[in-house]
């Protein structure tokens, strides 16, 4: 039970990983992606990424400058326009 | 006939030429793997931005799709988007690139359209200017840079956005080299503005939630996806001309090599004949006696 999750720039895919949850900042909020989320597209504002490798754990933070997620059956996609 | 000492001085200029080249080769064929792997790397990010594009623009159409998707409502003004290399040493890239967009233009023309050009790189510009020096309405200078990267293609995209919003335009084609294989680099010519739908398109069926609205996004995607495409274009501009200068460089490592044997045996001969000259002239002298 693990949420699928990629980050992508335009220079490269940066992480292709597993987390328990993602933590995204949506252009009207952040939100929290866990496996099974419904399909869901948001823009994205600059901010931080957390990455929760389990339930509890100290996240891991990554700075984005604006963007878009996308959550499929797949996992979540978050096309960064570049990481800080 | 060239006299020893020309031919030796032709020798020597011809060997050092071909250290030129073949320097040049080497270098090309380092930089064409970093290039390749940049244009790999690149990918994904492409191929999920189309497929997010693609799966909104089916979505959203008719009167509530932006601009850039639907255009300007007309097409008579044409933009070519005209991608060249800012170096030269790769053979015939980029003449093949300026007759692809001559090519294009001269079609444009004929369909009675308005034509203008909008150049990347350095080498375009003065074929181009030649023919159609009042039709290039800027030129954008990628050798300020060492690698062009995307904020490069973001500044350039961002122009050319502008520039529709001002309706100086109402369609743009992006003409830019694809590499194939270090042998081959086609010219190609793809419509960017407005946005031709991907034809990747996917549609899942699930009920997707937008955030905010499908058009706010698809408003925000759309300019970030001509942003990609220039930014693609660039990557395949640099691939395909490292390609072409490895290959242009090894044809003429090798025919630098070629003209140093055939000089080199013509050296070898007028020095001989040099030799039997004086021999002759020699035993003559020696047999008046």
């Amino acid at each position: 039970m693990a949420l699928k999750f990629e980050i992508v720039t335009p220079e490269k895919l940066v992480r292709s990983d597993e987390a328990y949850m993602v933590v995204v900042p949506g252009a009207e909020g952040d939100f929290g992606v866990l496996e099974g989320h419904a399909p869901l597209m948001s823009t994205l504002r600059d901010g931080t990424i957390s990455v929760y490798a389990s339930d509890g754990a100290t996240p891991e933070t990554l700075t984005i400058e604006g963007g878009f997620a996308e959550v499929s059956e797949t996992g979540l996609t978050i096309l960064a326009e570049a990481i800080g | 006939m060239a006299s020893l000492k020309e031919l030796k001085g032709r020798i020597d200029s011809v060997k050092s030429t071909q250290k030129i080249t073949k320097a040049k080769q080497m270098v090309a064929a380092a930089k064409l793997r970093k290039a390749q792997a940049a244009a790999e790397a690149a990918r994904p990010y492409a191929e999920r931005l189309a497929g997010v594009v693609a799966s909104l623009s089916g979505k959203v159409s008719g009167d509530g799709a932006p601009k850039l998707l639907a255009g300007s409502g007309s097409d008579k003004r044409h933009l070519l988007v005209v991608v060249n290399t800012d170096k030269g040493l790769c053979g015939g890239l980029n003449s093949n690139i300026v007759k692809e967009a001559k090519a294009q233009a001269q079609e444009l023309a004929e369909e009675g359209k308005e034509v203008m050009f909008y150049l990347v790189g350095k080498k375009g510009k003065a074929p181009l200017e030649r023919e159609y020096a009042s039709r290039i309405v800027k030129h954008f200078d990628t050798s300020v840079v060492r690698n062009p990267g995307f904020a490069e293609a973001e500044g350039a995209a961002e122009e050319l956005l502008a520039m529709f919003e001002e309706d100086k335009f109402d369609v743009a084609h992006l003409i830019y080299p694809v590499f194939k294989s270090a042998l081959a680099q086609d010219p190609v010519t793809q419509q960017i503005i407005p946005a031709p739908p991907p034809d990747t398109a996917d549609d899942t069926g699930a009920a997707v939630e937008y955030e905010p609205g499908e058009e706010e996004i698809l408003e925000q995607l759309l300019p970030r996806y001509i942003k990609t495409q220039l930014f693609g274009s660039l990557l395949e501009r640099e691939a395909s001309e490292q390609g072409a200068s490895m290959t242009a460089m090894d044809n003429a490592t090798r025919n630098a090599g070629d003209m140093i044997n055939r000089l080199t045996i013509q050296y070898n001969r007028s020095r001989q004949a040099a030799i039997t000259t004086e021999l002759v002239e020699i035993i003559s002298g020696a047999e008046a006696l």
